[in-house]
């Protein structure tokens, strides 16, 4: 065989890789200095270590920012859940003068650039005379994750043939158990999707919060901002894998634990 | 379901409390920041509550303002560019690769974007930073002697959001390739094209759509963005929500802020208007399905 030239999917297939690198090196290097023995976050690497790991289980701040962040992402994941399959149904089972309009309106909060919507719901509450307070904090992070659990679910209720519905319907179950027994259970996977979509982005989100949160408060994302005014340090690093092992974790659970749900029903 | 003709009720109270959180925590406050950036902010520290073109005269003629915007812009253009650049070639070996596991390819390359966004900027600091690994390397194999001093500038700033937004891109891309008929680039090729005429003339075209989609998101959230400029910028390379974020959160002047909200507002409001105009939005959201 001849020894081609290079290809245009020669190309293709470097270009790629280098992607991936320049993806992971960031990421990777974040794990491997999270085990640094050394007091600085930086190389050369003086050994490995898990000491970054114990102070991390150690420091009051970080911990209560971990509890903060987790309550505010599962209250969020859940309201903004049930008012997105409600707003999902009406949107996709109906048909009604505005739609469109509206489901533009729906989105719209991923259209508004986060920076302006924390601002405006500031301002609205400072109209109000009410203090920042976690309540401010939640909504804004449910007004903020909605539209992306209103597009999971919209789209996979549209694949969910309505003939289920209509037929349990038919057999005498009222609209409310024919949610509960039909819709539902063949709605779950892009339920759990979006309760998984709105838990990351709560769990993420910094730009947001760093306007809303009351002041004391902190969440993950705004207490790792706060320790980087100093300077990086290993612990960071190490508050950086555990963040990376949850967040990549919990989505690959979450996709797992959708794809045995929908086996053990027999697809 | 028959009853189209009488007027049902149901859609509207299961679209209800959506509305109602919509009205509540984003039309009403967004005419608010309106209201509020005709205010005037006091020595006193409060708002004089009126009609002051004032803040509006500041942001408009100011020529501050003006050089913030359009270097926000630039650097969303600059962005958006490197990401479709690098998006492509990668979505493009997902889509048409003959391995298994594209799912798998995919997924990997997913992954970062679950990954915290602050954690994923600061990690360029242990990259490029004085005694991050790029210096480090460099230095142990001699080929520089002082490290050098690669952070807190433009390029930097650049590179934080190309990894932030490049996920958004590939997907993008990835899905609007995936929708290609194969047997058109091979009917391209039966007529006598080359590989690369096919591309241009089938496979390119076809992906537009998707390309613009990701060149919107990526815009539209790298130019909205205060939080890497923080982290990775210098003290020049402030961008225009970090204005909003000093005038809101440092200064406390309120109606100043609002008015620079407002300017964000509509100038990435107009993008995304001038793209739904000629492409439609519902690309977007084929995308995050």
């Amino acid at each position: 065989m001849a020894v081609r030239a290079p290809t245009g999917w020669t190309f293709i297939k470097i270009a790629t890789v280098l992607t991936y690198v320049f993806m992971f090196a960031p990421v990777a290097v974040v794990m491997l200095l999270a085990f640094n023995a050394s007091q600085f976050g930086s190389f050369p690497m003086t050994g490995l270590s898990f000491r970054w790991f114990v102070e991390l289980a150690q420091n009051d701040a970080i911990i209560r920012a971990f509890k903060t962040s987790l309550l505010l992402g599962a209250l969020t994941a859940v309201i903004s859940t049930t008012i997105g399959v409600c707003a999902s149904l009406a949107m996709v089972r109906y048909d009604f003068p505005g739609k469109n309009l509206l489901n533009t309106a729906l989105i719209a909060p991923i259209l508004v650039p986060e920076v302006v919507l924390a601002v405006s719901l500031l301002l609205f509450l400072q109209f109000l005379s009410m203090p920042k307070n976690f309540v401010l904090l939640l909504l804004g992070h449910v007004i903020f994750t909605l539209p992306f659990v209103v597009l999971v679910v919209q789209a996979r209720l549209v694949g969910i043939r309505k003939e289920y519905e209509e037929a349990a319907l038919s057999l005498g179950a009222n609209p409310l158990q024919t949610f509960f027994q039909v819709t539902l259970p063949l709605l779950m996977p892009a339920v759990a999707a979006g309760m998984l979509f709105a838990f990351t982005i709560s769990f993420d989100d910094i730009t947001g919060t760093l306007f809303w949160k009351p002041p004391g408060v902190e969440t993950v994302p705004t207490q790792i901002f706060a320790m980087l005014r100093n300077s990086i340090s290993p612990e960071i690093n190490a508050l950086g894998t555990v963040m990376i092992l949850i967040t990549v974790a919990l989505p690959l659970t979450g996709a797992g634990l959708a794809r045995w749900l929908a086996s053990r029903r027999g697809g | 379901m028959s009853d189209a003709e009488t007027r049902d009720m149901r859609p509207w109270a299961l679209l209800s409390p959506a509305l109602t959180a919509i009205t509540l925590l984003l039309a009403i406050p967004t005419c608010f920041v309106v209201v509020y950036s005709f205010w005037l902010r006091t020595a006193a520290g409060d708002e004089q509550v009126g009609f002051y073109l004032d803040n509006w005269i500041e942001v408009l003629t100011d020529p501050f303002y003006r050089d913030v915007l359009l270097y926000t812009l630039k650097i969303g253009v600059i962005t958006t560019i490197c990401c479709a650049l690098m998006g492509y070639p990668a979505a493009y070996f997902i889509a048409f690769s003959k391995m298994r596991n594209k799912a798998f390819l995919l997924l990997l390359l997913m992954l970062p974007f679950w990954i915290s966004y602050i954690i994923r900027t600061m990690s360029w600091i242990n990259i490029l930073g004085v005694s991050g690994a790029v210096n480090y390397v460099l230095q142990s194999l001699g080929i520089v002697s002082e490290p050098l001093q690669m952070l807190y500038n433009e390029a930097t700033v650049i590179l934080g959001l190309i990894h932030f937004l490049l996920p958004f891109m590939v997907l993008n891309i990835y899905v609007s390739l995936e929708g290609i008929d194969p047997n058109l680039t091979a009917a391209a090729r039966s007529l006598g094209s080359t590989p690369f005429q096919a591309f241009r003339e089938v496979t390119l075209p076809l992906s537009l759509p998707g390309l613009a989609a990701g060149s919107l998101l990526c815009f539209v959230l790298g130019s909205g963005t205060y939080i890497t400029p923080l982290v990775l910028g210098g003290p020049g390379d402030g961008m225009f929500a970090n204005l909003i974020y000093d005038a809101i959160i440092t200064q406390l002047n309120w109606p100043l802020g609002s008015a620079l909200s407002i300017v964000l507002l509509i100038v990435l409001g107009a993008v995304v208007l001038l793209y739904n105009r000629y492409l439609s939005l519902g690309q977007i959201s084929k995308g995050l399905g």
